[in-house]
Parts: C-alpha cells; sequence; structure tokens
C-alpha cells in the first residue's frame, strides 16, 4: 500500500490504471457505513469497496493482483455521489488511487478529492469508454497523466481531459490544501463577520 | 437590483475574497458537527496547531451511531462510544455547545438544528452530512461538506466554494390526500433525475411548495442531494417567520421585526433571472414509491416495475441491475410487493407531522404478523411532543417498537440493521445497495404515512385506501 500521500504541486501522476464500471456509484458502496465508526482515517484503505469485493469473492478490481500498485481509476457517470462521507476519498487514496478520470463526478466528492490532491477529471462517453477499453486490453502498461496538457497517455495513444480552471490552478500551485489560503486574511474574515445582520443584532446600517 | 435570487442575495452577503484559484472565500454563519464526520477534521486542527476561529458558530449534537434501544452510557458498542466521547472531549477543549446524550435538545443535526432557532433564513449553513440541504427550507444556503472542509471552518469560519448556478422548480396546483411533500420530492428526483441536479442549487416555489408546512419543506429541499443539487432552498415566507417565531435561538423583542425586514428582503425577486426553470403540476402527483437502487427509480403505487429495455439509453443498465438486486421483474405492480421490515424515523421524515400523519393510519388496526415496524423519532423533543399526543401508545399498541432518537436504520451505523435479503418500506432518503446495514438489505423509499400503511398490510400499500375509511 502506498502511503506517501500527495502533497504539493500535482503536475504529472504516472503509473498504471484500471477501471470500476458503472454509473452512479455511491460513496455508501465505495465504503459502507459500518466502516465510519472510527476517529481515524487510517484503516480505510483495506475497506475500500468492502460489500462489493465480498460479493465479487476476489474478482473485484481492487482484489485483483495485477491491479495491486496501480494508482489510476477509470470510472463511469455521477461517480461518488450520495453521502458526503470524506471517508470515500480518504479510502481510495489509502489503497493506493491518486488520480480519478470519469464521465462525471458528484460534486461533494470531487471537492473531497481536491481536498486531498486527488485530482478527478473528466471526458466525454465516448473518451471514457475508449480509454477504459485500452486500460483493460493491458494492465501492465504505464500511464502518464500531464496536467498542463490535460491529457493521459499510454506513448501510443492520449486521451483529451477536462477539468475546471479552479480546480486546475490550485493543483497546479499546490495550493489545493484550502486551510492555509483561507486563513491568509483574516481580517477580511472578521470584516464579514461584521457585517451579517444575524450576527450583529439585525442592526440595519451595517 | 431588482433581478437577483435568494442564493445571489445570500452569496453576497456572505463572501470573504475571491481566492487565487478563482473560487470564493465564503464565510459559514452557521456550522453543525457531528460525531462521524468531524474528528478527524479536530486531529487536522492539532496537527496543523490552529484553533476554532468563531466556536460560537459551530454547534454539536450526537446522532449516526447512537443505539435507540438503550442510550445508557457506555454505549455496548465500544467503537461507538469511542466516537461520542472524541466529540466530547473536542467540543470541551474548543469550547463548543453539545447537546448530547441526555439532553432535551438531542437529536438527528437537521432536525434538531431548526427546532432550537438555530436556522434562520439568510444564513450560509455547512455540516460534514450530504443531508444539510435541508435548511435551505428555511431560505438559507445550506450545503453539506467533507471532512477536511469540516476542518477549514472550524479553522477559518470559511470555505472555498464555487458559485452554483440556480434551477427554480416551480410547483402548480396542490398535493392531493396522501400525497405528502416525500411523494412530490421523490416525483421530482424521478424525473430529473439523481444526477440532473449537479452544479445547481434547486430554488423550490410555486403554490404547492408555499402550501407546504416548514416539516414538509425541510423534506424536500433535505432530499434535493439526492436529485445532485448540492442544496436546495425555498423562499422565506410567514410559515417560516411562524415556525421560527419563540424557538430558543430565535431573535427577540425589537429584532425580531428587524429580523423579518431583513428575511423578507431576502427572497428572490419576482423579476429574478435563473439559470433554468422547470414547471410542474403538484396536483397530479401521486403517492409514490422507489424501487430500485437509487432514489431516482421511483414509480407512482399504480404504476410497474419499468422494463429497463424500454427506457431511455443511459438508464437501462442501472435499471437491470436494480431489477436484479431487488428482485423484482419488469412490469410487475408495485403494490402489494411484501416488505420485512417498516421504518419511520430518519431526517427526512422523523419530525412530529411525520408521526402524526403515520399514526392515523396505524390506529386502530395492528402491525401484519412477521413484520417488524418501528418508530425512531428524529429528536428529543419530537419523541416528547409526540409522546405528549399520545402517539408513542398508538404505534406501541398496533405492534411498533418506539425507540430513542438517532439515525437508525437510516444507514445502520447503530444497531438497528436489515439482516440478510430483507426488504424495507422506509421514509429515509437513500435506498443504495447496503445502505441500511446488511449487504444485500434492500430498500423501498416511500412517505412515512406510506410505511405506516405498508406495516398494517404486511405489503406496498396504497395509502389512500385507508384515508377513505
Ligand atoms: S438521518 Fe440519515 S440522512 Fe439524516 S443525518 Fe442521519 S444518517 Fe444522514
Amino acid at each position: 500500500m502506498n502511503q506517501k500521500f500527495p502533497k504539493g504541486e500535482i503536475k504529472s501522476i504516472q503509473g498504471r490504471s484500471f477501471t470500476i464500471k458503472g454509473d452512479d456509484i455511491d460513496t455508501d458502496r465505495i465504503i459502507p457505513a459500518r466502516f465510519l465508526k472510527c476517529v481515524s482515517f487510517s484503516a480505510l484503505g483495506e475497506q475500500v469497496f468492502a460489500d462489493d469485493r465480498k460479493e465479487l469473492k476476489g474478482n473485484h478490481p481492487f482484489d485483483l493482483d495485477h491491479n495491486k500498485g496501480a494508482n489510476i481509476l477509470i470510472v463511469n457517470d455521477n461517480f461518488g455521489c450520495g453521502s458526503s462521507r470524506e471517508h470515500a476519498p480518504q479510502a481510495l487514496m489509502r489503497w493506493g488511487i491518486r488520480l480519478i478520470i470519469g464521465e462525471s463526478f458528484a460534486e461533494i466528492f470531487f471537492g473531497n478529492c481536491l481536498a486531498l490532491g486527488i485530482p478527478c477529471l473528466t471526458a466525454s462517453k465516448e473518451e471514457i469508454v475508449k480509454l477504459q477499453n485500452l486500460v483493460e486490453k493491458d494492465n501492465n502498461q504505464i500511464w502518464e497523466f500531464n496536467l498542463k496538457n490535460l491529457s493521459i497517455s499510454n506513448q501510443k495513444e492520449t486521451v483529451k481531459l477536462i477539468l475546471d480552471e479552479g480546480p486546475y490552478k490550485m493543483l497546479y500551485s499546490g495550493k489545493w490544501d484550502a486551510t492555509s489560503q483561507l486563513l491568509d486574511e483574516e481580517e477580511k474574515i472578521n470584516k464579514t463577520f461584521k457585517n451579517l445582520p444575524y450576527l450583529n443584532n439585525f442592526k440595519q446600517e451595517i | 437590483m431588482s433581478s437577483r435570487t435568494l442564493y445571489d442575495k445570500v452569496w453576497n452577503f456572505h463572501q470573504v475574497k475571491e481566492l487565487p484559484g478563482g473560487s470564493t472565500q465564503l464565510f459559514i454563519g452557521l456550522h453543525l458537527i457531528h460525531e462521524v464526520t468531524s474528528p478527524q477534521a479536530f486531529s487536522a486542527l492539532n496537527e496543523k496547531k490552529l484553533g476554532v476561529k468563531f466556536p460560537n458558530l459551530t454547534v454539536a449534537t450526537v446522532d449516526h451511531i447512537v443505539p435507540t434501544s438503550n442510550q445508557q452510557r457506555p454505549f455496548s458498542d465500544p467503537l461507538a462510544e469511542e466516537m461520542l466521547a472524541t466529540l466530547e472531549k473536542n467540543c470541551k477543549t474548543h469550547k463548543i455547545k453539545f447537546h448530547g446524550i441526555g439532553s432535551d435538545s438531542q437529536g438527528v443535526v437537521h432536525v434538531m438544528a431548526p427546532e432550537l432557532g438555530l436556522t434562520q433564513p439568510g444564513m450560509t449553513v455547512a455540516c460534514g452530512d450530504s443531508h444539510t440541504s435541508t435548511h435551505g427550507a428555511f431560505g438559507a444556503i445550506a450545503f453539506g461538506i467533507g471532512t477536511s472542509q469540516v476542518r477549514d471552518v472550524l479553522a477559518s469560519q470559511s470555505l472555498a466554494m464555487n458559485k452554483l448556478k440556480v434551477r427554480r422548480i416551480w410547483v402548480e396546483g396542490e398535493l392531493q390526500k396522501g400525497v405528502y411533500a416525500k411523494d412530490l420530492i421523490l416525483h421530482i428526483i424521478r424525473h430529473l433525475g439523481v444526477k440532473g441536479g449537479v452544479g445547481f442549487a434547486y430554488e423550490f416555489a410555486g403554490p404547492a411548495i408555499e402550501k407546504l408546512s416548514m416539516e414538509g419543506r425541510m423534506t424536500i429541499c433535505n432530499m434535493a442531494i439526492e436529485g445532485g443539487a448540492r442544496c436546495g432552498y425555498i423562499n422565506p415566507d410567514e410559515t417560516t417567520f411562524e415556525y421560527i417565531k419563540g424557538k430558543e435561538h430565535a431573535p427577540k423583542g425589537k429584532e425580531w421585526d428587524k429580523a423579518i425586514s431583513w428575511w423578507k428582503s431576502l427572497a428572490s425577486d419576482s423579476k429574478a433571472t435563473f439559470d433554468d426553470e422547470i414547471q410542474l403540476d403538484g396536483s397530479s402527483i401521486e403517492p409514490t414509491v422507489t424501487w430500485g437502487i437509487t432514489p431516482g427509480q421511483g414509480i407512482s403505487i399504480k404504476e410497474t416495475i419499468p422494463n429497463p429495455d424500454l427506457l431511455p439509453k443511459n438508464e437501462q443498465q442501472i435499471a437491470k441491475d436494480a431489477c436484479k438486486y431487488m428482485n423484482l421483474k419488469p412490469d410487475e405492480p408495485i403494490e402489494g410487493q411484501s416488505i420485512d421490515v417498516c421504518f419511520i424515523g430518519s431526517c427526512t421524515n422523523g419530525r412530529l407531522s411525520d408521526l402524526q400523519e403515520a399514526s392515523k393510519i396505524v390506529k386502530g388496526n395492528t402491525v401484519a404478523a412477521g413484520i417488524r415496524a418501528f418508530v425512531v423519532p428524529g429528536s428529543q423533543k419530537v419523541a416528547k411532543e409526540a409522546k405528549e399526543k399520545g402517539l408513542d401508545k398508538i404505534f406501541l399498541k398496533a405492534g411498533f417498537e418506539w425507540r430513542e432518537p438517532g439515525c437508525s436504520m437510516c444507514l445502520a451505523m447503530n444497531p438497528d440493521k436489515l439482516e440478510g435479503r430483507q426488504i424495507s418500506a422506509s421514509s429515509s432518503n437513500r435506498n443504495f445497495k447496503g445502505r441500511q446495514g446488511s449487504a444485500n438489505g434492500r430498500t423501498l423509499l416511500m412517505s412515512p404515512a406510506m410505511v405506516a400503511a405498508a406495516a398494517i398490510n404486511g405489503k406496498v400499500t396504497d395509502v389512500r385506501k385507508f384515508l377513505q375509511k
């Protein structure tokens, strides 16, 4: 299990890839609720997709030997919908996933991934299906993700990816860990506080 | 200035500054925390040697892991006890108000906060829980966040956010007898899809919405997230003010009048421009039940399980998965489908009016043989008021179990779980695979009154049959 978590600028990611197919894969499936009973995230890597894996008795992508050590996940539509639990991206990250590419992502999941330094990029349905087929043809090939070009490539084939400007800049500059940025100008926070009617006895002119 | 939505206005009040990445630093007026998504946030805060910036603006309760049969401390589940103890300790260290076990205001976070008058129009509300959208019922911008963001709010009382687009969902007419807010929102999600709302805030408006009580409005906004919309809201009006008035944290005296005039000014302007608008007729909606594994897979009680091959292409695969998982056959009626467990509760439908409506169906009837049925009030206050009205007795007499408040079988992090392939009629909000505690358990979502009807008949039943009697 890869325990070097994302840090700083994230401009490129290299590694092997595999797919999880299906639309609307919710965070209850990525990490079932019983594993939320913890005060630390550390054990979650083992438990990713626990119920789906149990059902497939060792044949789930996260159990297959040739996927061990892979770090790029290709998914379909509306991945990560449902519960806001950050345990889901935490479980994926602690298993070893560093990049997720799919048709679309649920918003809270996308934000949770970004806050951990895990980029989620999208491409059209056709492109994703093409990418999934390429990935499945040979699980040993090394894929290279390039943030600047917004692309992923295996030397022969390149797939163009989509990412909004905001998250792009955050990953590129390494400022995806928001806390320090938010505390940059505390006086502005205090000013907003003082201008909110409901926090200031509903004074009219503030 | 006459074309702004409530969302625009509230957003502007809370803007701290633009961040380099292009997102906005948004001030959070009310931060709610609970035991599941906060411990790691506090640890991260400690690691960064940061404190809580405005402890008064964060309020805590415990709900997800609490047992509902015996709330004696320590809890028999040591992990649950550890989570509660960790939250207690964190609140104490950081001087955060905690409504814990034994407090008469403990409850599911989205039930207890409005009851205390904490949720008010014009606020930004954040909580490490996706159903935070509930609070939008008051005309607040309320949304769920992840644990890293809980840390950010604790440290800075703000978040890096991107502004959403606004879709207005206008509901004409009036809901018919036996049709409730739950049916309306299931109907909306069915038609707009579980990801139709991604990138949007939903403004729910129109005569059918205005006629809803605050509790009904909370049910609607609660499930905005199941339609993909991170927040849903309803413009504040007299119904809203009436609900807040006199609550513990409501503005009092002279402040009350000032508050009302500010709140009124926040409603979307009559000429407000929306990024998208949709209209539907509330009068034609029938009691609605989900048959599948996403909240978008709902049908009216009179319909049959859809044939996956006849659905739009992008819905076929998930419909096939759903038929297989649920063990339901295409073209079978949903009415009459037998069930094993009935659950009335959750932040969607665990409020007093939900229990009242259900009790009307239950009164004088008996739970069908072999059915396990139970009621879990959403909060201590709901439990107390329900008991004062004698609802507990009605349910108990009919063969329901009456439990202590908590999230319970909405997500089954406590001992209340489905077993094996059991199928439930549930007033909660998610029918995902494994959601109710058994990896292959099955869930049919419906209104609390429909759950009550299902409990009496032992099968999915049109609640209107009980109302005609
Ligand atoms: S009742 Fe269910 S949806 Fe609501 S907060 Fe609890 S677990 Fe979440």
